[in-house]
This record gives C-alpha cells, sequence and structure tokens, in this order.
C-alpha cells in the first residue's frame, strides 16, 4: 500500500501502484508527458480520466494540455480497447493492392467499424496509415504481429490465432 | 589503447573463421517475419536438433528482396552462398538436405549467389550480376541482409565504429568539411546540404546542443529507414556520434515510430551494448568525448516527421510545427542548438568519414552525390528495397531492378515522394532521378518511396488517397492547410462520385496554388503536389471523369456497372453465392443477370468468375 503524493489518498490497486511507479520515475524528466502516458496506456490498456488525473496532478501539467496531448496522437485512447488490436494498413501500396476489400470483409466479420471494440474486448479494429511493410502489400498488423500478402479468404484462420 | 581498438583484430579473426563453416541464415526483418521466417527458422533449427547436422544457424536483417520473402541464405564451407526465396517451413527440410547434405542447390527457389572469392554454382544469378542487384551499389544497405543485426561483432568486423575513431583524431570542422566534400544531401526527402546544416550548428552559439535522428518514417510505401534500423542499428548510431563530435553536442534522442517495435528493440540493444564496451558514453574511447542516446517513441501523428512538429512533440506537448525561423540550427529542441537528420543520412556518414568525402561524391550527378535507397512497391514484379546510385533512371529501375510491371501489364505512372510527391508517366521514364530533376517534374524525391502502377490504376483515386492521407494528417494548427486540404478532397471526391463540373479542375488549381504558398509547414505546402502532377500529366482522365462521367482505369465505383455476358456466361451460380448482396439472379445454366439498383460493385463477382463473364465498364 502506498500514499499518493498528490492529495493524500490511498493507493492499492496493483495497476496504481504501477503508475505510481512510473510517475515516480519520470519526475523531473523534460518531456516526460508522452512517455508517462504510453505507460499508463500499457499499464490500464486505455487512458482512464482518473488517470489523466493523476498524470495531470503528479506532472504538474495542467488537465487541459494533457487532454490536449491525448487527442493529438492517435496512439492514445480514451475508451476501454480489445485484448488484440487489428490494424489495417491504409499505406499506397496496400491502397493499390486492394486493401479496402480487407477492411471491408474484417469489419464484417467482427461486426465493428474502424476504431471500434468488439463487445467481448476480443478484437479492437483500427486503420494506420502505413506499417511499412509494402512488399508484403495488402497487410495488417494484430498486436506486434505483421500479417502480409493477404486475401479476403484468408482472414479467418488468421483472426482464430487471437483469442 | 581503447577497448575497442583491442578487441578489433580479435572480432576480425573470428568473423572470419565463422565464414569457414556451413551455415543458414533467416532473414528476419519485418517483412520477412510477416511472411513467415520464424516458423521457418524454428524448422531448421528442429531438423538440426534431429539430424545433429553441423551447421552454424543464425539470423540477419531484410537483404531487400521482399518480394522472394521468407529468404534463407545457405552455405556449405568453401562454397558460394546462396540465397533462396519462397521458403517455407515445409520444403526447407529438404532445401537443407539438398544444399548441404548433397551439395546440390536447388535451382528452382535460388534467387542469387553470392561467391565472397568462391567457385560460383552453375545456373544461379551472381549477386552483382542479377537482375535485381545488377545496378545496385551496397553502401548504407551493406551489411543488410549480410550480418547479425544484434551482434556488435559482426558490426565491428565489417569495418564498424571505425568512423568515429577516425573522426575522433580529426579537428571538428575537419568532420564537417569532410561531410561538405561528399556532397551528402539529407536523405528524409527535403535533401537540404548535411555538411551546412552541421556547420550552423557548430557555428550556433549555446550552452548544450543536440542530435536528433529523425526516424518518424511516415510516408506510405516507404520502409527503408526501418530496414536500415533493423538491419544497421549501429550504423545510426555511430553517424549521429560522429555528427554530436563535430558540431558539439554530447546528447542525442531518436525519435522513433511506434509501428515500428523490432526498430525500437534493435536500437535498444545497440544502445546498451555499444555503451558496455565504451563506445559509447563518458571518455569515449580515452578522447574526452561523452556521447549518451535514448530512444523516444512516437505516438502516432505523421505531421511528427516534419522537424520542428518533431521537436515538440520530444518536448511532451502536441506535435505541431513551429513557426521557422529560428531554424532548429539556432533554437531547436529546449530551444537549444539541434541538428536534426534522417536515419539514411546518419547510416551514410561512418562510410563517408572512413573511405573520405571523394569517394562517396564520386557516385551520383552532379548536384546529387552518393546513393539513394528506394522502397519499391505496387504493380511491378519484384517488389523490395534497393540502393541505386543516384542518376539512375526510371526506366531502369522499373524493367531492370523491379522486373517490370506485374501480369504483363503496361506501366501508367509511378508515385516517387509519398502523399508530399507527385505522379509521373511514362514521358518520364527516361529521367534520371536526382532532387533537381523530380523536383521539376513536380515530384520530389521524399524519402524515397516509389509506388508503380499500371493501366488498371485511377490517378484520380490515387490523388484522392493522398488528399485524405494529408487531410487526416494534417495538424490543424494553419487554416491553408486545415481547411484547403478538405476542400480539396470534397472537390475530388465530387468528381470520383460522377458529380463533377468543368469549374472544378480550375478550382483545384486554385486551392492547390494557395494551400502550397501559404501553408505553415511542409506537409501542407506539398500537399496539393499529388493533384497538381496528375492534373498535369493525366489531365484527360479528370476530363473523362467530369464530361463523360466515365473512369477510364474502370476503378471509381460510381461511374462503373457490371454486366455479364450472356455468351460466356455458362450458369454455374459461383457469382450469386459471391454476392454479398444477393444482387445476382438467375437460373442454373442459364447466363445469369445483375441488378444494378442492388449491386454494390465490390467486385467479388468478378473475382469468382472463372470464364470471365463478367465485365466492369
Amino acid at each position: 500500500m502506498a500514499v499518493c503524493n498528490c492529495a493524500g489518498e490511498r493507493v492499492d490497486s496493483p495497476q496504481d501502484l504501477k503508475l505510481m511507479e512510473l510517475l515516480d520515475h519520470y519526475r523531473g524528466y523534460d518531456g516526460a508527458l508522452i512517455p508517462v502516458l504510453q505507460g499508463a496506456q500499457d499499464i490500464y490498456g486505455y487512458l482512464p480520466e482518473e488517470v489523466l488525473e493523476k498524470v495531470s496532478n503528479e506532472l504538474k501539467i495542467p488537465f487541459s494540455e494533457v487532454f490536449g496531448v491525448v487527442t493529438f496522437y492517435a496512439q492514445f485512447h480514451l475508451k476501454p480497447r480489445g485484448r488484440n488490436i487489428i490494424r489495417v494498413c491504409l499505406g499506397t501500396a496496400c491502397h493499390v493492392l486492394g486493401n479496402a476489400k480487407i477492411f471491408d470483409r474484417l469489419k464484417a466479420i467482427l461486426g465493428v467499424d474502424n476504431g471500434e471494440t468488439t463487445e467481448d474486448l476480443r478484437f479492437t479494429l483500427e486503420s494506420v496509415a502505413c506499417i511499412g511493410a509494402c512488399g508484403l502489400a495488402p497487410c495488417i498488423m494484430i498486436n506486434d504481429d505483421t500479417h502480409g500478402r493477404l486475401t479476403v479468404d484468408g482472414l479467418e484462420a488468421i483472426l482464430e490465432q487471437y483469442q | 589503447m581503447s577497448k575497442l581498438q583491442e578487441m578489433r583484430s580479435g572480432i576480425e579473426e573470428q568473423y572470419k573463421s565463422k565464414q569457414d563453416r556451413a551455415r543458414i541464415v533467416v532473414g528476419m526483418g519485418t517483412c520477412g517475419i510477416a511472411a513467415g521466417a520464424g516458423k521457418v527458422m524454428d524448422a531448421i533449427k528442429a531438423e538440426v536438433e534431429k539430424t545433429g547436422m553441423d551447421v552454424d544457424v543464425d539470423f540477419t536483417s531484410c537483404i531487400g528482396m521482399c518480394f522472394a520473402e521468407p529468404v534463407v541464405e545457405m552455405m556449405s564451407p568453401g562454397k558460394a552462398s546462396v540465397v533462396y526465396g519462397g521458403v517455407s517451413p515445409d520444403n526447407v527440410v529438404q532445401l537443407m538436405k539438398s544444399h548441404l547434405v548433397d551439395e546440390t542447390p536447388m535451382l528452382d527457389m535460388a534467387q542469387i549467389q553470392i561467391l565472397g572469392g568462391a567457385k560460383p554454382y552453375a545456373d544461379i544469378p551472381v549477386m552483382e550480376k542479377s537482375g535485381y542487384y545488377g545496378q545496385q551499389v551496397r553502401s548504407v544497405t551493406s551489411r543488410l541482409g549480410r550480418t547479425n543485426p544484434e551482434r556488435i561483432e559482426d558490426y565491428i568486423a565489417t569495418g564498424g565504429y571505425a568512423g568515429i575513431e577516425k573522426a575522433l583524431s580529426m579537428e571538428r570542422l575537419a568532420v564537417i568539411d569532410e561531410i561538405k566534400k561528399s556532397g551528402l544531401r539529407g536523405r528524409g526527402g527535403g535533401g537540404f546540404p548535411t555538411g551546412t546544416k552541421w556547420q550552423f550548428v557548430h557555428d550556433a552559439v549555446g550552452d548544450k546542443k543536440f542530435i536528433v535522428c529523425n526516424a518518424d518514417e511516415g510516408d506510405p510505401g516507404a520502409f527503408m529507414d526501418r530496414s536500415v534500423l533493423e538491419g544497421d542499428p549501429h550504423a545510426v548510431l555511430e553517424g549521429m556520434m560522429i555528427a554530436a563530435y563535430a558540431i558539439g553536442a554530447n546528447e542525442g534522442v531518436i525519435y522513433c515510430r511506434a509501428e515500428y517495435p523490432l526498430a525500437i528493440r534493435r536500437l535498444n540493444m545497440a544502445i546498451k551494448v555499444a555503451e558496455e564496451m565504451g563506445i559509447m558514453g563518458e571518455n569515449i574511447m580515452g578522447s574526452g568525448f561523452n556521447f549518451k542516446v535514448r530512444i523516444k517513441a512516437g505516438a502516432g501523428a505523421f505531421v511528427c516527421g516534419e522537424e520542428t512538429a518533431l521537436l515538440n512533440s520530444i518536448e511532451g506537448q502536441r506535435g505541431m510545427p513551429r513557426v521557422r525561423p529560428p531554424f532548429p540550427a539556432h533554437k531547436g529542441l529546449w530551444q537549444k542548438p539541434t541538428c536534426l537528420n534522417n536515419v539514411e543520412t546518419f547510416a551514410n556518414v561512418p562510410n563517408i568519414i572512413r573511405n573520405g568525402g571523394d569517394w562517396f561524391a564520386s557516385m551520383g550527378t552532379e548536384k546529387s552525390k552518393g546513393s539513394k535507397v528506394f522502397c519499391i512497391t505496387g504493380k511491378i514484379n519484384n517488389t523490395g528495397l534497393c540502393e541505386v546510385p543516384m542518376g539512375i533512371t526510371l526506366r531502369d529501375l522499373v524493367y531492370n531492378i523491379a522486373g517490370g510491371i506485374k501480369d504483363g501489364k503496361k506501366f501508367k505512372a509511378v508515385q516517387s515522394g509519398g502523399p508530399s510527391g507527385g505522379c509521373l508517366p511514362t514521358e518520364k521514364l527516361d529521367l534520371s532521378i536526382d532532387y533537381e530533376n523530380l523536383g521539376q517534374a513536380g515530384a520530389i524525391m521524399g524519402s524515397g518511396g516509389l509506388v508503380f502502377m499500371d493501366e488498371t490504376s485511377c490517378m484520380l483515386d490515387i490523388a484522392k488517397y493522398f488528399l485524405n492521407f494529408t487531410q487526416m494528417e494534417s495538424c490543424g494548427k494553419c487554416t491553408p492547410c486545415r481547411e484547403g486540404t478538405k476542400r480539396m478532397l470534397e472537390i475530388l471526391e465530387r468528381i470520383c462520385e460522377g458529380n463533377g463540373v468543368p469549374e472544378d479542375i480550375d478550382n483545384l488549381e486554385r486551392l492547390a496554388r494557395v494551400i502550397k504558398t501559404s501553408a505553415l509547414c511542409a506537409l501542407g505546402q506539398t500537399a496539393p503536389n499529388p493533384v497538381l502532377t496528375t492534373l498535369k500529366y493525366f489531365r484527360d482522365e479528370y476530363e473523362a471523369h467530369i464530361n463523360e462521367k466515365r473512369c477510364p482505369a474502370g476503378v471509381c465505383p460510381a461511374l462503373l456497372t457490371y454486366t455479364i455476358l450472356e455468351d460466356k456466361c455458362v450458369g454455374c451460380g459461383v457469382c450469386i453465392k459471391a454476392c454479398p448482396v444477393g444482387a445476382i439472379s438467375g437460373e442454373k445454366k442459364k447466363a445469369h443477370v445483375i441488378d444494378p439498383k442492388t449491386c454494390v460493385k465490390c467486385g467479388a463477382c468478378v473475382a469468382k468468375c472463372k470464364f470471365d463473364a463478367i465485365v466492369k465498364a
């Protein structure tokens, strides 16, 4: 158990403790906000409002500024996310080789639209500008794995690998 | 004497003796792994364990032949080394037996052979004479696919860290002069002379200076920086160290895209081991020069590739560009003089210092020296990474290195420079590629992504794609970019929907001019380029969309209709099953019909029809 530095609240969930450790590590570090938010998102899976408030208090950065940064970058999320993140590449090579059909099929299989999460929190479907695997277009990334040379029919088998 | 110098000879000997053993090397860059290199590696290891085969199993990064991934290299002692493509867990055991046990290369899978002084095998192209590599040079990419990027010994044995050793024995200004003499220009797209930039930062007054490496490679269609970071991380670090020494900085930051987890991992490993060996850190090699570097993972914003936006992002703010001047050379990171270069630029530096500026300047054209790494993708046979001398023609790239257009189709255009670049037509095939020529043609060098298109690509669709991209990625700070690109996109969308009016072309051109001259940063200033170049070279396509409501390439769905040819349709019913919206009807063994009102023009029926009975027009 530990005591939060900002308002003397008691902190005891393992996640909150980890956040405290993270904040302690970055205290007094120039440009800490983005690495802290990245770390906090790793801990919680997304960035709940209470966490943003804590980051704002601890780093002494106005909440408005924290919120501004969170909403500027594509990487940060204010809502819970799926256990597996699918990123559909919208790069030029993928575009030319028909990624729109891949995207549509994924939406149909999962029943969600771009940026949404399935109800069972198994998948979040997103698009990304380019994942830099153009030689294997059309491609998607699931978590840290890149899957290339996709066909519409092969998608279900790939999704099966991720529970 | 430094630890490095003591180690060098030992490492070199070890490295050489390793070359005399049988070996299997798997290409494990991001693209190789995506194509299944990990499973191939597992299968190789299992087979070696099972049979007790006397062979070294190792991995390397991307050799550049994306079209042949997964790529595996095999060598019997004293023989030439053969690079195989299309390797899978199913065929790799046979390949191992054939190549290493029976000493008979499998010709159908062999891509190239690397002699290394040995006698060539018959009927396998020698790397330097092969279609793909024949016109290439290997300078920045020399270690890619040849060494293990996670072993500093491999780097040192191949001349690594000799550049910083030499630089530390030189005067700071002499280092800058060598870079100036080489004629190296920024490889990130701007093409600013690197030596001049270093001189500015050297001359700038400040109690502290920074080196920043721009590894926020965001152009769709460009992955050379990722390949270099994954394949030769030490070269980037060494380049940064040399720059730091020259300008008088002792702290560096690498701003790397978060979408490149493998690159970040290998960089971190490289930094750690270099620090442990005293190559980086305090009092480097006893010279009194200190240098430390840290990695800042990007958070997903294309505009952060713009140098001042990148600096704001490192500082923990929204990644929006700053008004220049002051330039980063005077007021950069934390308002201190900062030297910003991209990955490929830094990776060139060690070679220039080691071999001299004149060596570098002997390659290339009058104003664009050296070699450039290009990513060639799209509708070509050989997609991949290639390094060529500046001044090579587009024709050589398309028909020799890229192996021509896929499926025997006709070349239509090449898009150079990502969202900031432009589309060049057939008439420009003999253009020799350098910064000036590409600029005059309306495109830009950019980071070096080249996307090739054939006759089935619609130029409006491509222009729309890029505008959509810049419009989404516009940070919103300045009005011309935020509003202008959106309005241009609306016009293009209208044209592609079949609702274009003749004034649209003039409006597009006028908006483009305003944005180019008034946007705050390069993202906005170059955003209209894809539209301007397609208007310049493919105006007839715009006119066909607007006046005839026709998409000549058959891409824009609103302008297409799908019909079934009665005489070719056998009535098999496959298309009925394939149609997601139930727009196709018909009895078995009788010609089917498509209901145009229900049809969503997805093309699923065309893809499934074995009799070419469905046409779009």
